[in-house]
């Protein structure tokens, strides 16, 4: 089976831009509330300055034609609460400074609207807030813009304006963690129902292709329902390759059955040894040919059946037992005895019972086949720390001298058994059953008398 | 013996019949399974041989039928499927045994001998012949009390020579019946197996005779 390759991964996904988003939120959030903050600060020095130049203003009068201003120490006071910070004023009257530093810069809007303004300005290497306030006062005969300008310097200003974007930064970065943290949740919640599908599609046998019937959210439902149609078309289909299988067997058997039986009457009926060796000969094709086909179709069913094993707890004493009941009736034609030792009751394996059936049935097909007339074939059932060991002894013309490696292999068959009727799949089936079952084949010499040791050794249950 | 043939494929079917029928069974012949009702509900059979695929139903469903309706007759399944499972399948079914197709008539024969020893045990179809008591079924041959078991070729031996006591038999007609078709069995082989039959008569007023040159036949001494 190929793997599935992963590519990228929904979690993840979902969570980088859920975090994305936070990230962009953050830092939204640090520039609103800095700039938020910022203006507050602005607008209460603004307020101050107002303030202080309207205490100024209204200290103004005008006597015998001339503009007297007191400044009011609260005046200044109240602008002076920062230690560092610098505050300068000035007055005047249309052009002319009544009083203060002549050189502090006049906003010209104020005197045309007669509102207050605020200018930010450099004054004397420092960056000044400088509000200022016309008033008309009326000197003797004229009307005079009376401007009361009040600057402060912006030291303090700055200062706050970085202890609230160091709060603004702090709020965002706990902004990001408490939406990352809050993102993590969401994207496991999320991911909750995918999880419990695909344990749920996990948790099934090998061979349960019914629908999957648990709720999932809608988005799941088409997954869902695609997936229930395939399980729908593969089990389809294997139900379909395994009639096809067995149909096969049937008519390709049915006739053949008939080719021997009718050899088999007609050989009653001729004398010439001749004609006796060309029925012979039919008759040997016949079961050659079924031969082949019996263990093909065996052999597609193992490969069929290993890819997903149906395991169960099996008794390796019981199984064998049943294969011999089967089998012995052939053994008894060559009046072969079949033993059976070993425990009756530990030796369990996890295993599929067919396919081991098989297994052991093609082991003891062999061993009968290739035994001599009036012989015995012990099968032994062992038991060692973790393995349960089969062994079918017979007394039989051994494995012969050649290259036994391809023994396994498919059609492999030895070099001294040409004249027996096989096709060389019985072991490949053995081999590929109990490697299914993490277990292994083994042929040995028989060492008690001449013949084959056929060892099959599985991990116990 | 009674059988009943289960199977629709006419020339294997008239094939089984010849066959069984040369051996002195009596052989019914049902090509689907109403006329294999019909058969049964007639007469009663020792052994039922079925196949599994038939034009009116499955072999599988007549053998549920048969064993809840309470019939123990034994029944072989003639088996042209060779999926393991399937085999499985049939014998939990109530199936007593298989064969799959092509098969063997000796095989067959044995197959039947070893369903009917396990179905019914006791000694039945015991044959009489002097003071030798010949029981196949058991597969024992008592001589004047003494009884002593019997391999499947001397048990096949003596059930040629029981079939007809006194009647010469060649001995390439005991070739035929003691070796299955594909073994190449020279016709001195049937001298091991005489030999040894006549060992397990020994002491009773039983002998089997030597026919020179034309074959043996068991007759009283």
């Amino acid at each position: 089976m190929t793997a599935v390759r992963a590519r990228g991964s929904l979690r993840r996904r979902l969570l980088l831009q859920l975090l994305l988003v936070a990230a962009i939120l953050s830092v939204a959030l640090y520039f609103t509330v800095r700039a938020l903050a910022q203006q507050a600060a602005e607008t209460t020095q603004d307020n101050i300055l107002i303030a202080s130049a309207t205490a100024i203003s209204e200290a103004a009068r005008a006597e015998r034609g001339q503009i007297l201003v007191d400044v009011p120490y609260s005046a200044l006071s109240m602008l002076g609460s920062i230690a560092e910070e610098r505050v300068f004023y000035r007055v005047t009257a249309d052009a002319l400074t009544v009083t203060g530093y002549d050189d502090l810069p006049a906003p010209d809007a104020a005197t045309e609207t007669g509102n207050p303004v605020f200018t930010t300005a450099i004054y004397r290497d420092d960056e000044v807030r400088i509000a200022a306030l016309p008033r008309r006062l009326t000197v003797g005969d004229e009307t005079v813009i009376l401007t009361v300008l009040v600057a402060q310097t912006r030291l303090g200003l700055a200062a706050v304006s970085l202890q609230i974007s160091i709060a603004a930064a702090a709020a965002g970065v706990g902004f990001f963690l408490l939406s990352g943290a809050l993102s993590w949740f969401a994207t496991n919640n999320a991911m909750r129902p995918l999880n419990r599908l695909a344990k749920s599609v996990e948790r099934r046998g090998p061979q349960d292709l019914s629908p999957v019937e648990t709720s999932a959210p809608t988005e799941l439902v088409p997954l869902l329902q695609s997936l229930n149609t395939f399980m729908g078309r593969l089990s389809a289909s294997l139900a379909r390759t395994e009639d096809f299988i067995a149909e096969a067997a049937h008519h390709v058997r049915t006739p053949l059955a008939t080719v021997r039986t009718q050899s088999e009457i007609a050989m009653r009926s001729v004398r010439k040894p001749e004609n006796k060796q060309i029925l012979r000969e039919v008759i040997r094709a016949a079961d050659e040919s079924s031969r082949s086909a019996g263990q093909l179709l065996d052999h597609a069913m193992v490969a069929l059946r290993s890819d997903n094993l149906e395991k169960e707890r099996l008794n390796m004493k019981d199984l064998a037992q049943d294969v011999i009941r089967s089998i012995s009736p052939t053994a008894d034609m060559k009046d072969i005895r079949i033993s059976c030792s070993g425990s009756d009751t530990t030796s369990a394996v996890e295993g599929d019972p067919i396919l081991l059936q098989n297994a052991l049935r093609n082991l003891l097909d062999n061993a009968v086949k290739y035994s001599p007339e009036d012989s015995r074939i012990k099968v032994e059932i062992s038991e060692a720390a973790s393995t349960v060991r089969v062994d079918v002894l017979d007394e039989g013309r051994g494995l012969g001298d050649g290259d036994r490696s391809h023994l396994t292999e498919r059609f492999g068959r030895g070099d001294n058994v040409r004249d027996v009727i096989g096709s060389g799949l019985g072991l490949t089936i053995v081999d590929e059953v109990v490697r299914a079952h993490g277990g292994s084949l083994a042929l040995t010499d028989n060492q008690e008398s001449r013949g084959t040791c056929a060892s099959i050794t599985l991990p116990s249950a | 013996m009674r059988f009943l043939l289960i199977e629709d494929n006419e020339k294997l079917a008239k094939a089984i019949v010849d066959r069984l029928g040369l051996d002195g069974h009596v052989v019914d012949h049902a090509p689907d399974l109403e006329t294999a009702g019909d058969c049964l509900a007639s007469t009663g059979y020792e052994l039922i041989l079925l196949d599994i695929m038939l034009p009116d139903g499955d072999g599988r469903t007549f053998l549920e039928r048969h064993r809840t309706g309470d019939n123990d007759t034994p029944v072989i399944v003639l088996t042209a499927r060779s999926e393991v499972s399937d085999r499985v399948r049939m014998l939990d079914l109530g199936a007593d045994d298989y064969i799959t197709k092509p098969f063997d008539f000796s095989e067959l024969e044995a197959r039947c001998r070893a369903v009917l020893r396990r179905r019914q045990g006791a000694a039945r179809n015991q044959k009489t012949f002097e003071d030798v008591v010949f029981d196949p079924l058991a597969g024992t041959v008592a001589v004047a009390g003494n009884v002593s078991d019997l391999r499947n070729r001397e048990l096949r031996l003596l059930e040629v020579f029981f079939s007809a006591p006194d009647m010469i038999f060649s001995k390439s007609h005991l070739v035929d019946r003691l070796f299955s078709y594909d073994e190449d069995v020279s016709e001195n082989a049937i001298e091991v197996y005489v030999g040894r039959v006549r060992k397990k008569l020994q002491g009773g007023r039983v002998k089997i005779e030597t026919v020179r040159g034309v074959g043996y036949r068991m007759t009283a001494l």
